[in-house]
């Protein structure tokens, strides 16, 4: 799955190769991400779609280095020419404040209550840019007015605890702006948030993204979401990306059970009345994988053999690819919209 | 809420209103009000579902908490199946046996140190049955929820998954044999995949047991595909209510047109161009003079913030709106004279 975004001149900003990730505990281990490979250029947004328990959380994180001390990392992450696998504390501080920022799902806890958001933009300013405190506090104006938040100059001198959650969203985000990163890791960033502020977020990332020509990695469970944002979808299924493509090629001809399934339970307009083709039983547990490809026991097309053996992606032409055993065997997918 | 005669109105409440005071200062003196619930007034046929839906701090919960009598209103009056209820002492009693809720949180609503069986089986051992019939009724219960009783009954809560726990929290529900289900977000913290499951769990026992649902969410999707009438809350009060079909084919209150071009498209090539409209809801504490929504409004004039709309028909009888453009001489510019 790692040809379809490597053509084309530019080179990656972020590079992924075989990445796995284990997290150790005293009774058991949990294997988060089993294997995963993709690339990103400036200027796109790929979506990773998953459930609760797909790893894509900490595939995310691991993209910062950000996983805790137990987490056993094996493969190759390239994030604007840093390797951040063998990189030391001083190379990782640069990368999180230059390179990469993140935001994450819920803005009360990712500000600090006791700083106003005007100190906290600054500080970053000071520490990563070296910038004096007078050209910080100018700085941190623009950026929030980058993010379109009213009467900036009286947010500066507000407390996280002051302003609404979609502020609040927004201040994160202005925040993560501060450095000019060149890859913005968004982890559900607007899952907390209420229906017209959501969409309000949306357009704003999509309109900095371009703005900014920054990478964007989305992580979600919403194919709403995705189908807003996305150039790119990859769909994650017990630490594997399991189906790859445009955000056309998997919301409107998804070939993968498991995202047919998705999309199936997912709600639209227009579907009172009908039964929902759910998929049966639930995600698996990740440190008791079974063997073979993980959605097989779930999966309403599998047979003996997918029982012991785990489907590598198949290419379906252009930058689609799906790992499946029978893609060959299955009905072709009717939406139900 | 359709007036058809026909129909018995199961559940019919009037004028509910729950204001929190706020105290402050060295005096203690009353500082605001948390104008929570104001005046809602609605009612719900045999067998039908209603569907009530806004976002954060619309009073939504507050509503549900209000009917199931977990706190005492300032004023209004709730009647089920002809007889009003008292909302104190020993009505109570009666009232929980007719209604009862299922909750957002399936793990913060068990006791974690009952077994399944225990929890489901002690709502009817305090009103007085034997433990013998108690648990063989629950034991059916968890079968009629699709968990096979041997397997599961003698399980703890943290032994399941969250699917399986909204399972079992819809079983506890139901042990009391009511006649109406409050359902307070109970798929909102599902996978999309679990979230189908329960829906046609739902639809399933309502059949069978001849159930009127409550259902109270933020997922537009989830309201149409499962209402029959819907109720649009903000701040407190309803904005607009009527059958589902009617809601969402001809929305006429700028907020739940706007609520309704917020949902993400689905579609990748029918993206959203531009937010419906901007800003948070505000805080719910003093609420705006007149119509509440008119700061967000794009038709408000100086005429919203010194007259409170009334519910007015559009159209049909069953539907009906809170806004002064649809009230004839209410003196807003594009109201009928």
């Amino acid at each position: 799955m790692t040809e379809q975004v490597s053509s084309g001149a530019e080179a990656p900003v972020v590079s992924v190769r075989n990445l796995e990730v284990k997290l150790k505990r005293r009774s058991n281990v949990i294997s988060a991400v089993n294997g995963i490979s993709f690339d990103l250029k400036r200027g796109e947004c790929l979506t990773v779609i998953g459930e609760s328990g797909s790893g894509k959380s900490v595939m995310l994180r691991s993209l910062m280095g950000l996983l805790p001390s137990n987490a056993q990392i094996t493969g190759e992450i390239k994030v604007d020419g840093h390797d951040v696998l063998r990189a030391g504390k001083q190379e990782l501080m640069r990368l999180r404040g230059e390179s990469v920022a993140m935001i994450f799902q819920e803005p009360s806890t990712a500000l600090d209550p006791v700083f106003t958001i005007g100190d906290q933009i600054i500080e970053t300013l000071i520490r990563h840019e070296g910038m004096s405190h007078k050209a910080a506090s100018k700085r941190a104006l623009e950026l929030l007015e980058l993010v379109a938040i009213p009467s900036a100059a009286r947010r500066l001198k507000n407390y996280s605890h002051e302003i609404s959650g979609g502020m609040r969203q927004r201040c994160v985000i202005a925040l993560a702006l501060a450095c000019n990163p060149k890859v913005l890791l968004a982890d559900e960033p607007t899952t907390a948030l209420d229906a017209t502020v959501q969409i309000q977020l949306l357009l704003l990332l999509r309109r900095l993204q371009s703005e900014l020509n920054m990478a964007v990695i989305f992580v979600t469970h919403d194919m709403g979401v995705a189908a807003e944002i996305s150039d790119k979808v990859a769909v994650m299924y017990a630490g594997r990306f399991v189906e790859t493509g445009t955000t056309e090629d998997i919301l409107l001809s998804p070939r993968q059970p498991y995202t047919q399934g998705l999309l199936n339970s997912t709600l639209h307009a227009g579907m009172r009345g009908q039964v929902l083709q759910g998929i049966k039983g639930a995600p698996p547990n990740l440190a008791e994988l079974p063997a073979g490809c993980a959605f097989a026991p779930r999966c309403a097309f599998s047979d003996e053999g997918c029982l012991s053996w785990t489907p590598d992606a198949t290419a379906l032409g252009g930058s689609h690819y799906a790992a499946c055993r029978r893609l060959a065997d299955l009905p072709e997918f009717k939406p139900v919209r | 809420m359709s007036n058809t005669g026909t129909m018995q109105k199961l559940l019919d409440v009037q004028g509910l209103t729950k204001h929190f005071t706020i105290r402050g200062g060295i005096l203690n003196r009353v500082e605001g009000a948390v104008k929570a619930v104001d005046g809602v007034s609605f009612s719900v046929n045999k067998g039908e579902i209603l569907g009530i839906v806004g976002e954060s701090g619309c009073g939504k919960s507050t509503l549900a908490r209000l009917l199931m009598g977990l706190i005492t209103p300032d004023s209004g009056t709730v009647t089920i199946g002809g007889q009003e209820m008292k909302m104190r002492g020993r009505s109570l009693v009666d009232l929980r046996r007719r209604m009862q809720m299922v909750f957002q949180d399936s793990h913060a609503s068990f006791n974690p140190q009952r077994t399944i069986l225990d929890a489901i089986a002690y709502a009817p051992r305090v009103h007085g049955k034997s433990k013998q019939q108690a648990e063989a009724e629950a034991r059916d219960l968890l079968t009629r929820v699709g968990l096979q009783a041997d397997r599961f009954a003698e399980r703890y809560p943290m032994e399941l998954s969250g699917g399986q726990r909204q399972r079992v929290n819809i079983a506890r529900a139901l042990a009391l044999q009511p006649e109406i289900l409050i359902l307070d977000e109970s798929v909102s913290a599902l996978d999309k995949s679990v979230e189908a499951q329960i829906l046609n769990l739902l639809q399933q026992l309502k059949a069978e047991f001849g159930l009127t649902y409550l259902f109270i969410s933020h997922d537009l999707n989830v309201i149409e595909y499962l209402s029959d009438s819907v109720l649009v809350m903000y701040l407190g009060q309803v904005v607009e209510r009527g059958p589902v079909q009617d809601v969402y084919s001809n929305p006429t209150h700028p907020y739940t047109k706007a609520l309704l071009a917020s949902k993400p498209s689905l579609d990748p090539r029918k993206r959203t161009t531009a937010a419906p409209i901007a800003g948070d809801p505000p805080s719910p504490i003093n609420p705006p003079s007149g119509c509440r929504f008119r700061t967000r409004c794009l038709h408000a004039e100086a005429i919203c913030g010194k007259r409170a709309p009334k519910l007015t028909a559009v159209g049909t009888e069953a539907h009906q709106v809170a806004c002064l453009m649809n009230e004839p001489g209410s003196g807003h510019s594009k109201a009928a004279a």
